[in-house]
């Protein structure tokens, strides 16, 4: 007889064998972290009830297992090769195994050269992942599952992590999506992530077989991964207990079993974990802390009956909505803090019948309204104003604090920081995709600890070892708090520990700051999260000065915005009245727009009056059906100059050229050196999903930035063509535009064509040039290109190599001189009309539509005239920076930089792919030269996303800190 | 008190005064080497202090100090500096940092621009930094690299190598606990002392000594039992730190492996090497190429010398980097510079050759070159030599210890079922040569 365990992330598992290898018992049970008192449990059962198992030698296996079975001198079997042992014996002839747990996903290939794959540190969303959406979506997993076979439409959904994919659900849920539809998405966004993340090249076929929690309980799922692979796999008989069995199956020690239920059930871990100073030394201090707190407080009034003049102010944030009415004196007369399970639509109009319902004869004069659902709500119920979100918590936070110098709010999904200067907004931070760890995810860990936030919270004001788990983002954050846990820290530790991480993420990560002195000793903390007294605790500590929390901290953006409609006056808001909310009707319809390549998925709400409202649309041309006004963005002209080198016929047949990366500043160069040697010239052509998807599953590093992995696509894509010999040749060093000390490209540009040849097999069947070659030495150029292109094309001649270069390079300067030119004209323009100039600055290849997700066309849409960095970059003189600039695309940034310091009416916005290593460095190069100069620094992180929401509060908040915002 | 100068562009000097009156901070990066290292600068009148510390404070000084998103060797090294200026050990007025520059299209070369910006942040901006580099990028009145020095420096690293390379292949097997390492030592403080001396650089004597070095080694009692033998390589801080591979080599050893971290020599070389290849790819000039080639070949004969005395006593010897070199041919060009580049791939491939197919390659997360050169090239290699078992490992503050070790056992449950199947089949044939033994011995009774 043998058991095995597998002590997962979230479960255990548990499989008693006999000696013909059949099932006799199995369990699978949540642990809720309990894992030695579960284990413990489990045990005794099975030696009470299991004739035998005295005797049964027993193995233990999972992600968490590792430190119990050290302990307690039981066998470890790694769950990955447990399950191989366990398919090879119960299901042999199976070819790939796939395999989704609680937080790992794997791909094992069995057959033609065993592999094993598990995803990276940082791919999270597997199980939990599915478990937190459908938290989300305020279904349990069967409903889910149940929601996702009725779905029409999928959306598409980020499928690099599961923070990334949240960010785009949101929005999705806010501008009225269907959930059966988000359902379904949320399982194609798994697929593809585990599909891309792991298969890595290599093809998935033969039989397949379906393992794990989440794969056997979800049937769309798998439909969802039969439909991907082109295939019909199997989900077998016990398929949860697989790694269990396999752990089994391997076991081959006797154990004395009471010796090991009782080490089990002692265990209590090592207590070596990392750890802070207590929150509060004692119940006193405590009780001063609260009692300071409790002095930022408003003055209040009974609405019931009220009959004066009102405003109302709206927050509709992503993970719940706020409500405040203001008397004409300021006096909060009503508020409700809702949390907001999808549709905030319906939330509002439950809020108005109340304030409607309480006082029948309230005279409303204003309202306004802010946070993601601003847009939709108030075009459903005709609201007087809608303002960013900044705008509206610096509002109230000055009615706090008339001098603020710094606000920080933390909310459900984001993190909003900003310095006060002059009394203006003057520095924005907001929290990248990858770290939005705040309010919510507090909320994820105390619900799968089994607690509610409240209690959570309350927990780890008096923790002896707050535990130290670093400042990273959620996914990481899971797997510390599981170290942590297996190391002994007690449930107050961890709580007290997640809220200093929430802080330190906040300040460290986001802000970048490293102390109070460079954010002013003014400090008002608001937002949902800072009514957690630990968060708020450690903040103080953590800054070392004591701030300000208006008790009302959840609902500064409503109260903010309450005071925004007060300010504006007027007599009468256009805000529905109770009659009209009775007549109330919201009819969704999801559609896609078609007017241009972007295809914007589009929800268009439709009200009872027959008016309408279009979310989703990236441009205004859904709704005034005008294309957009191109005449002062510079991406879009970049974007035509590139599209118009066209193949011409030659006599050396077509070669093909990859539209990415640095081939979009390239293509004049190559396009006019092949030409000009007869070759038929064939470009890829501009990105869209579709090219992406044609080469997502080749990419080897999952944590590459996406310009380089959408190459894939367009390699992919020349060789469907029927192109049979691809140009992409590895490029160490770029032009010298004298502008810094060397001329490097980054890494991943210069030698992406090697990662191509090595990981896309259809590329051994056609020719890939991929040679290195050095520009940078115009001189040596044509002869060193001669030898590479000799060794493919015999009969070319040294003579024609260097003509064609001659031109390439000429072509190249007047590429680039045209660029210049426009980039002049457009300031011209601008400075005639008194229109606002963006520097939208990043890399040639963030002209691509696909990378830039339409970032220039929305800004446009603000009346902001775009240039780009390279066409400032020549403006001003090589200068020293406290960096080694040796990159040459990002010297010109820090040209751009310096340039538009010394002007009024220009502001940069940086372009940051996600997992750009070198953008580590500039970008704080970049404010630096920003901020010496007075200037704000305002950065945007892209990747496979496609959320705009908080680009958009990014860049109103620039607008309306320079004082644009219309 | 030294008097603090500037140059032209506003940088902080390491003056001749202060040499006499500075403590020079090194960071740990290779323990054995690294101590060599230092012995050489001390005896070159500086006091160097080599950062023995560690502990998870010096990820969270980093953290504070260092944007978040640089390459974790940078938050290291870095937090390790600060964390030490803000002990209380040192008088800060009287301290200097050393950080070494490679000057690469690589993040690395921004390390010591990256350490001034933090120096400020956490109000240390009086802190002279002095940068270690062969490419003559910065210079200091106070700090001089000389040819001497230099050969010194070199032949450290050459003695580093050796003493590394047969720890490690002795130590797993050791009967007497502890023996490989106090050998170790030994030869430390005693090159060390040679060069107080001015003695142990030349080429002659750095033979003599590797050669008594290597046979010492052959002096402790083994037990050589199969074990799993495993490659380490990777980006060279977390390939070499403890503090930034959550200390691999001891976690390995735990788990009953043979450890092969291929040398600092081959990484020496192939950043010499580039400089030949730039010239022979792109065009350049003969007059460079000649120089940079004397080089070569100056620490080629190290190499030559660091082979033949450990193949002497029966030791794998490191492959000569032209062989490491040729591995790669036909799998990624030469041109692949940064980081550690085409080496890196080469370096996987030559462990595989020489029976260290098991291999972590470990990289600070979202290192760049490393995903051409390491990530990218992993499934290459294993067409080449489908010997490989490789696991790629992240590193950085947050990733935890506990899914990185997970990974490893994935990697060794493979690697132990393909040595048990070796042992398997060398029992076989065993049992076949001596029954065949047997057969022959009962034929040649009856005849």
């Amino acid at each position: 007889m043998k058991i095995g365990l597998d002590i997962g992330s979230t479960t255990i598992k548990c499989v008693v064998l006999d000696n013909n290898n059949k099932f006799i018992y199995s369990t699978y049970e949540r642990h809720y972290s309990q894992i030695t008192q579960k284990m413990g449990e489990i045990l005794k059962y099975i030696r009470l009830n299991i004739k035998g198992a005295d005797k049964a030698c027993v193995a233990i296996s999972g992600s968490a297992g590792m430190g119990v079975a050290e302990s307690c001198g039981l066998d470890f079997i790694q769950e990955v090769y447990a399950t191989r042992v366990a398919v090879n014996t119960f299901l042999p002839g199976t070819d790939v195994v796939i395999e989704l747990g609680g937080e790992d996903a794997k791909i094992l290939f069995l057959s033609g050269g065993m592999e094993v794959r598990m995803n990276g540190t940082c791919a999270g969303g597997t199980g939990a992942f599915i478990d937190q959406m459908a938290s989300l979506l305020n279904v349990d997993i069967e409903q889910f599952n149940a929601l996702a076979t009725q779905h029409e439409k999928t959306y598409t959904i980020a499928s690099r992590c599961g923070v990334f994919a949240k960010t785009d659900i949101q929005p999705l849920l806010n501008q009225g999506a269907r959930k059966s539809d988000i359902a379904q998405s949320i399982f194609a966004a798994v697929v593809n992530q585990t599909v891309a993340g792991l298969a890595q090249g290599r093809e998935i076929e033969g039989n397949v077989v379906y393992l794990g929690g989440p794969l056997t309980f979800m049937s769309q799922l798998r439909k969802q991964f039969d439909h991907i692979l082109d295939t019909k796999g199997t989900c077998p008989e016990n398929s949860l207990y697989y790694v269990a069995a396999g752990a089994a199956l391997c076991a081959d020690n006797t154990i004395d079993f009471k010796e090991v239920i009782n080490k089990v059930t002692k265990y209590t871990g090592s207590g070596n974990f990392a750890f802070n100073k207590p929150l509060f030394k004692d119940k006193k201090e405590y009780e001063e802390f609260v009692s300071r707190h409790s002095r930022a407080n408003v003055k209040g009034k009974d609405m019931n009956g009220y009959k004066g003049k009102a405003y109302i102010g709206i927050d509709a944030g992503s993970t719940t909505v706020k409500g405040v009415v203001l008397s004409e004196n300021k006096e909060m007369l009503f508020s409700k803090y809702l949390s907001n399970s999808g549709n905030p639509v319906p939330i509002i109009k439950e809020f108005l019948n109340e304030v409607y319902k309480i006082a029948p004869d309230i005279e409303i004069v204003g309202s306004a309204v802010t946070g993601y659902g601003e847009e939709i709500i108030r075009n459903a119920f005709c609201i007087d104003h809608g303002i960013v979100e900044t705008v509206a918590h610096f509002t109230a936070a000055k009615d706090f604090m008339p001098d603020v110098e710094f606000i920080i709010d933390i909310g459900g999904q984001d993190i909003k920081c900003f310095k006060i200067h002059n009394g203006a907004i003057d520095n924005i931070f907001l929290n990248e995709a990858c770290s939005s760890g705040c309010g919510s995810f507090l909320q994820t860990f105390a619900n799968a600890l089994g607690y509610s936030i409240e209690e959570f919270a309350s927990k780890g004001l008096f923790a002896q070892h707050p535990v130290d788990l670093g400042s990273r983002c959620t996914v990481f954050m899971n797997s510390s708090v599981k170290q942590a846990q297996k190391d002994g820290a007690t449930i107050e530790d961890i709580s007290a520990g997640l809220s200093l991480s929430v802080v330190k993420n906040a300040l460290y990560k986001v802000i970048r700051t490293s102390g109070p002195d460079e954010l002013g000793k003014k400090i008002v903390v608001q937002g949902g999260t800072f009514l957690n007294n630990a968060v708020l605790r450690a903040f103080e500590t953590e800054m070392g000065t004591p701030v300000v929390r208006p008790v009302i901290s959840g609902l500064m953006g409503a109260y903010g915005a309450a005071l925004y409609a007060m300010g504006k006056g007027g007599e009468k808001s256009t805000i529905l009245n109770a009659k009209q909310l009775d007549d109330f009707k919201h009819v969704i319809k999801v559609t896609n727009c078609g007017l241009c390549q972007n295809n914007c998925r589009l929800t268009v709400n439709t009200f009872a009056d027959g008016r309408k409202f279009i979310a989703g649309n990236r441009c205004e041309r859904p709704i005034t059906k005008k294309s957009p006004d191109k005449s002062l963005n510079i991406y879009d002209y970049k974007l035509q100059l590139l599209q118009s080198y066209e193949p011409k016929e030659g006599t050396r047949g077509k070669i093909g050229l990859p539209m990415g990366l640095n081939m979009y500043e390239m293509l004049p160069f190559w396009h006019t050196f092949l030409t000009n040697l007869g070759f038929e010239v064939i470009t890829s052509g501009i990105s869209d999903k579709k090219v992406y998807a044609l080469g997502n599953k080749t990419i080897p590093s999952d944590t590459i930035c996406f310009p380089a992995k959408l190459v894939h696509g367009h390699v992919q894509k020349l060789i469907d063509m029927g192109v049979e010999t691809i140009f992409y040749p590895c490029m160490s060093y770029n032009f010298d535009e004298g502008l810094g000390d060397n001329h490097y490209n980054c890494p991943v540009v210069a030698y992406y064509p090697e990662v191509i040849g090595a990981n896309m097999n259809s590329v051994s069947k056609i020719t890939l040039i991929k040679d290195y070659v050095g520009i940078h030495r115009p001189k040596d150029f044509p002869k060193k290109v001669f030898e590479i292109l000799k060794k493919h094309y015999p009969d070319i001649t040294l003579k024609e190599v260097r003509s064609a270069s001659e031109l390439a390079y000429k072509e190249y300067e007047a590429h680039i001189a045209r660029i210049r030119a426009k980039g002049d004209e457009i300031i011209k323009k601008a400075e005639e009309e008194n229109k606002p100039i963006f520097v939208l600055s990043g890399r040639p290849y963030h002209v691509d539509p696909e990378i830039n997700h339409g970032i220039d066309r929305m800004i446009s849409g603000f009346g902001v005239a775009i240039v780009s960095e390279d066409s400032v970059s020549n403006r001003v003189e090589k200068f020293s920076t406290t960096v080694l600039n040796q990159w040459t695309y990002h010297s010109r940034l820090y040209a751009a930089a310096k340039y538009i310091a010394g002007r009024k009416d220009m502001n940069l916005v940086q372009l940051v792919s996600f997992g750009c290593g070198v953008d580590a460095i500039t970008t704080d190069e970049v404010r630096d030269i920003l901020e010496s100069e007075g200037k704000i620094y305002t950065q945007i992180k892209i990747d496979e996303i496609t959320n705009l929401g908080a680009v958009k509060i990014r860049i109103r908040s620039l607008l309306a800190a320079i004082g644009e915002e219309k | 008190m030294a008097k603090l100068e500037y140059d032209k562009t506003g940088r902080l000097l390491f003056t001749k005064q202060m040499k006499d009156e500075y403590t020079i901070l090194m960071p740990m990066m290779a323990p054995i080497h690294f101590n060599m290292l230092k012995n050489v600068f001390t005896h070159y009148g500086y006091k160097a202090v080599l950062l023995e510390t560690n502990g998870p404070e010096i990820a969270q000084v980093g953290l504070k100090y260092v944007h978040n998103d640089t390459c974790y060797p940078a938050l290291l090294v870095i937090g390790q500096f600060i964390h030490a200026l803000q002990s209380g050990k040192y008088d800060v007025h009287s301290t200097a940092l050393m950080i070494t520059q490679t000057g690469g299209g690589c993040r690395a070369s921004n390390y010591i621009h990256l350490l001034r910006k933090a120096l400020k942040k956490a109000g240390f901006e009086f802190v002279p930094v002095i940068s270690l580099n062969l490419s003559g990028l910065e210079k200091n009145s106070g700090f001089t690299l000389t040819i001497p020095l230099v050969r010194r420096l070199a032949a450290g690293l050459v003695y580093g190598d050796a003493l590394m390379l047969l720890r490690n292949q002795i130590q797993p097997y050791e009967v007497n606990k502890g023996e490989a390492q106090r050998l170790v030592d030994k030869w430390v403080t005693e090159l060390s002392k040679e060069f107080a001396n001015g003695k142990g650089y030349a080429a002659k004597t750095i033979d003599e000594n590797l050669d008594k070095i290597a046979c010492s080694f052959t002096e402790i009692k083994v037990n050589r039992i199969p074990k799993v033998k495993v490659g380490v390589v990777g980006e060279i801080y977390v390939k070499y730190a403890a503090l930034g591979n959550n200390d691999l080599e001891r976690f390995l050893a735990e788990q009953g492996c043979e450890v092969n971290l291929p040398g600092i020599m081959g990484f020496m070389l192939f950043k010499v090497d580039n400089r030949l290849e730039d010239i022979k790819l792109y065009g350049g000039s003969k007059l460079k190429f000649k120089i940079v080639e004397a080089l070569m070949n100056y620490l080629t004969g190290l190499e030559t010398s660091l082979i033949a005395a450990t193949k002497k006593y029966g030791f794998l010897p490191p492959s000569s980097y032209q062989h490491t070199k040729s591995l790669v041919k036909n799998v990624i060009g030469y041109g692949s510079k940064m980081g550690e580049g085409w080496l890196l791939t080469a370096e996987m491939l030559e462990l595989t050759e020489t029976g260290y197919g098991n291999i972590v390659c470990t990289q600070p997360f979202g290192c760049l070159p490393n995903h051409i050169n390491g990530k990218g090239m992993i499934r290459r290699i294993k067409s080449v030599d489908d010997r490989a078992n490789i696991v790629a490992i992240d590193y950085d503050p947050g990733a935890p210890r506990v899914n990185q070790e997970n990974r490893i056992k994935l990697m060794l449950a493979v690697a132990k079922e393909n040595l048990n199947k070796e042992i398997e089949e060398q029992k076989a044939k065993e049992q076949e040569k001596a029954d065949t033994k047997q057969k022959k011995q009962k034929t040649a009774t009856k005849k």
